[in-house]
């Protein structure tokens, strides 16, 4: 049967089980708009193409699932950007449709015509331009198995408008054929019983969990592996969730902020388990004396992360869901109970520094809100963050239980991201709370799609943490630029009046003890709630490693035990 | 030291690109990238060559497998391969050098290929070392102009080259694939 290259888009991807797209109309996409009115899928007209791939993103996360991000070409598809360059560091799987001019007229420098392959080529899994429709069929085939499989990432498809116009032969093809992909699966069983024999003999070994446990689906095999061979579990940023905040094997998150019991103990053991992480700079501190007497075991689906940052003992490439079901039946029963015990030494000295330890000094700061809100929530909602200071400080106190649940951009760091990914998350999960937590410097840098959250009656609540600030660089230039403060000031809106223009309501919170009636206010009430907190000004994210230290050379918050005056 | 791989690849548009944006994305440094067609049309071969000092042939290899249209990549540095580089030379010659030039040539077992009143083409094929080496005699002669191919390589008999991640794209024995959806 004879169809337009623009339905043969929405075939597949209804085939692929797309059931929302994100995106913005423009004159290179219009073939695909108009023909997406016959299709069951729903579209989200954002304000900014970023928040797209931010939304398609966010869906992505909390689903499991493939998101879709649509932009036209030109300057809808360079907004994309970002929104795909947060995704490929964090290994989020989306396909973004992006259309191009007519095929006759590429390199013609025509109307909105950019080399968007050529821009996207390294911040893409992989990347398409269609010129003809009887291409269609195939490469969406391919990008959405592409973007779900081996390691996760973006995938971009360019279609040229004749491609989306004319009108071709159509039959869906279940089978790809694509001779230079084949992601690993197993490793090999020799190094599989080598990795077996290290855990026997090791004393003092640490877990380090990622992104990867989530992506592969392991959370049940690491819960299995960790309990049976007693080894406490560090975290990611991306891995928290992968095991239970509140199970005494956790030692929550590793690195730059992490909790200094967990990088007491990254440092001190005499074997790491590194499952589906890559060693980020940002986890490790100085690699020069990083984990100086660990024997490393790398269990990763990607080679390229084998060997790149830390040279590992026993690297083990395969998807890490089935190799953590191979190697449990090898290992055995253990026992740690020094280890452990000595590691709850080093986090009781934590908890004494710990700013929830301070006696009340009347001041607002993060640390509180997400208590309350961790509390009142019962650790079960779906957190989104934008990036800096509340990122470190919801990753820190905001007890995740239960994986898929902390949406955050790690490895780009972009600022933007929690009020689209949170969106992108009410979609995949409308029946569930979601939150998302924002500072003032990043939430105004995606704040036009609260009006996108009001069209499409997104039930998410919004904790703004105001301090007037972009906190993390000014904590920065007060650690290391001797507090010579440089453009980190902010005159900002009246954010509640800005909610208030958007017909969402907000409320103003300014001392601890107005904090809970605010989230109450925002949980009883439906749709987008924003809640501005206008916390403690000048302060910092302990423990904080510098760039460049030891992981175990972290600077630590003071220990104050009197009300300060 | 060199080193040498050969990556296959699929002959689609766009694949060099990515080959080279990779290179320089990663800062991996090249001395010479050959790509040519195979015997199978629907494949192209390319012949990096590499100065492993700066650069390991691991990281590139894995690197390139990131590359959803490379298929496979083998190390042939140190194996039984045969090199080649193929190098046209522009002398610079009135008519009574050409004679010196001529028996440098058949020493090298390289052709002219082109003669003006003042100059001539030599063209050699070989190893590297054996092209250096021609160079070395010709310069005082004086080169006007030389273009080089970059190496080409092939293993002998049913050799293969080195694969420093086996698994990495599927040709480990032991490592069952995922294919298929």
């Amino acid at each position: 049967m004879k169809k337009t290259g623009a339905e043969i888009l929405w075939e597949c991807m209804v085939r692929e089980g797309v059931k929302v797209v994100f995106g913005y109309p423009g004159g290179a996409n219009m073939p695909i708009y108009d023909a997406m009115l016959n299709y069951p899928v729903h579209h989200v007209l954002v304000r900014h193409e970023q928040s797209a791939a931010h939304m398609a993103d966010g869906y992505a996360r909390a689903s499991g699932l493939v998101g879709v991000a649509m932009a036209t070409s030109g300057p809808g598809a360079t907004n994309l950007v970002t929104g795909i360059a947060t995704a490929m560091l964090d290994s989020s799987p989306i396909v973004c449709v992006t259309g191009q001019v007519s095929s006759h007229l590429i390199g013609g420098d025509a109307f909105q015509e950019t080399d968007v392959t050529g821009i996207t080529l390294p911040i893409t899994k992989h990347n398409y331009l269609v010129t003809r429709p009887d291409e269609i069929a195939q490469v969406t085939r391919e990008a959405f198995y592409i973007a779900r499989s081996g390691r996760p990432g973006p995938v971009l498809i360019d279609i040229c408008k004749d491609a989306q116009i004319a009108q071709c032969e159509f039959e869906y093809e279940e089978s790809i054929s694509l001779p230079g992909y084949h992601p690993p699966l197993h490793a090999p069983k020799a190094d599989m019983e080598q990795a077996a024999a290290l855990i026997a003999r090791s004393e003092r070994p640490v877990i380090l969990a990622g992104h990867g446990v989530l992506m592969s689906g392991a959370v049940e095999e690491l819960g299995i592996f960790a309990t049976k061979t007693q080894t406490p579990i560090a975290s990611t940023l991306l891995g928290l969730g992968s095991f239970p905040a509140s199970h005494p094997l956790s030692l929550g998150m590793m690195g730059m902020h992490g909790e200094a019991y967990c990088n007491l103990a990254i440092q001190n053991a005499d074997l790491l388990l590194a499952f589906g992480m890559r060693f980020d700079d940002r986890v490790t501190g100085n690699l020069r004396n990083y984990a100086p007497r660990a024997r490393k075991i790398h269990v990763e689906i990607d080679p390229s992360e084998v060997h790149k940052n830390v040279h590992v003992d026993i690297p083990l490439v395969g998807d890490l869901k089935t190799v953590l079901r191979d190697l449990i039946p090898l290992v055995d029963e253990c026992d740690h109970g020094e280890w452990l015990s000595q590691i709850t030494t080093w986090r009781s000295e934590s908890e004494e520094r710990d700013i929830l330890a301070w006696p009340d000094d009347g001041k607002l700061y993060v640390a509180h809100v997400l208590r309350d809100l961790w509390k009142t929530t019962q650790g079960d909602s779906i957190v989104t963050t934008d990036v800096g200071q509340h990122q470190m400080w919801a990753a820190q106190y905001y007890y995740m239980e239960h994986p898929y649940r902390l949406i955050t951009s790690g490895g780009s760091g972009t600022m933007g991201f929690g009020l689209p990914s949170a969106i992108g998350a009410w979609f995949a999960h409308p029946e569930q709370e979601i939150w998302t937590v924002v500072g003032d410097g990043g939430f105004q840098m995606t704040q036009a799609e609260l009006s996108t959250a009001v069209q499409e009656g997104a039930n998410i609540k919004i904790a703004l943490m105001n301090n007037n600030f972009l906190g993390m660089v000014r904590q920065w230039q007060e650690f290391f630029f001797e507090k010579r403060y440089s453009a980190v000031e902010l005159h900002n809106p009246d954010f509640v009046k800005i909610a208030d223009a958007h017909g969402i309501p907000a409320m103003r919170a300014v001392a601890p003890d107005e904090v809970l009636p605010a989230i109450d206010f925002a949980r009883r009430t439906p749709g987008p709630v924003l809640l501005e907190f206008r916390v403690e000004q000048e302060e910092a994210v302990y423990p904080m490693v510098p760039t460049g230290a030891d992981l175990d050379a972290m600077i630590r918050r003071p220990i104050r035990r009197q009300p300060v005056t | 030291m060199q080193h040498t791989l050969i990556a296959l690849v699929e002959n689609k548009p766009g694949v060099l690109n990515r080959v080279a944006s990779l290179f320089r994305r990663r800062n991996f440094n090249i001395e010479s990238l050959n790509v040519g067609r195979t015997e199978r049309d629907e494949i192209s071969r390319m012949t990096i060559v590499m100065n492993s000092e700066e650069t390991n042939a691991r990281k590139v290899e894995v690197n390139l497998y990131k590359l959803v249209n490379v298929i496979d990549v083998q190390d042939v540095t140190n194996q039984p391969a045969v090199l080649r580089d193929l190098a046209l030379i522009k002398v610079k010659a009135v008519p009574e050098q050409r004679a010196e030039i001529a028996n440098l040539a058949s020493i090298f077992r390289a052709r002219i290929v082109d003669v003006a009143p003042d100059s001539v083409i030599v063209e050699i094929t070989g190893t590297e070392d054996k092209i250096e080496s021609l160079l070395e005699l010709l310069r005082p002669i004086g080169i006007l102009e030389m273009v080089r191919t970059g190496q080409v390589a092939m293993m002998r008999g049913a050799g293969t080259g080195v694969r420093h991640a086996p698994g990495a794209n599927g040709y480990h024995p032991e490592i069952e694939l995922q294919t298929g959806i």
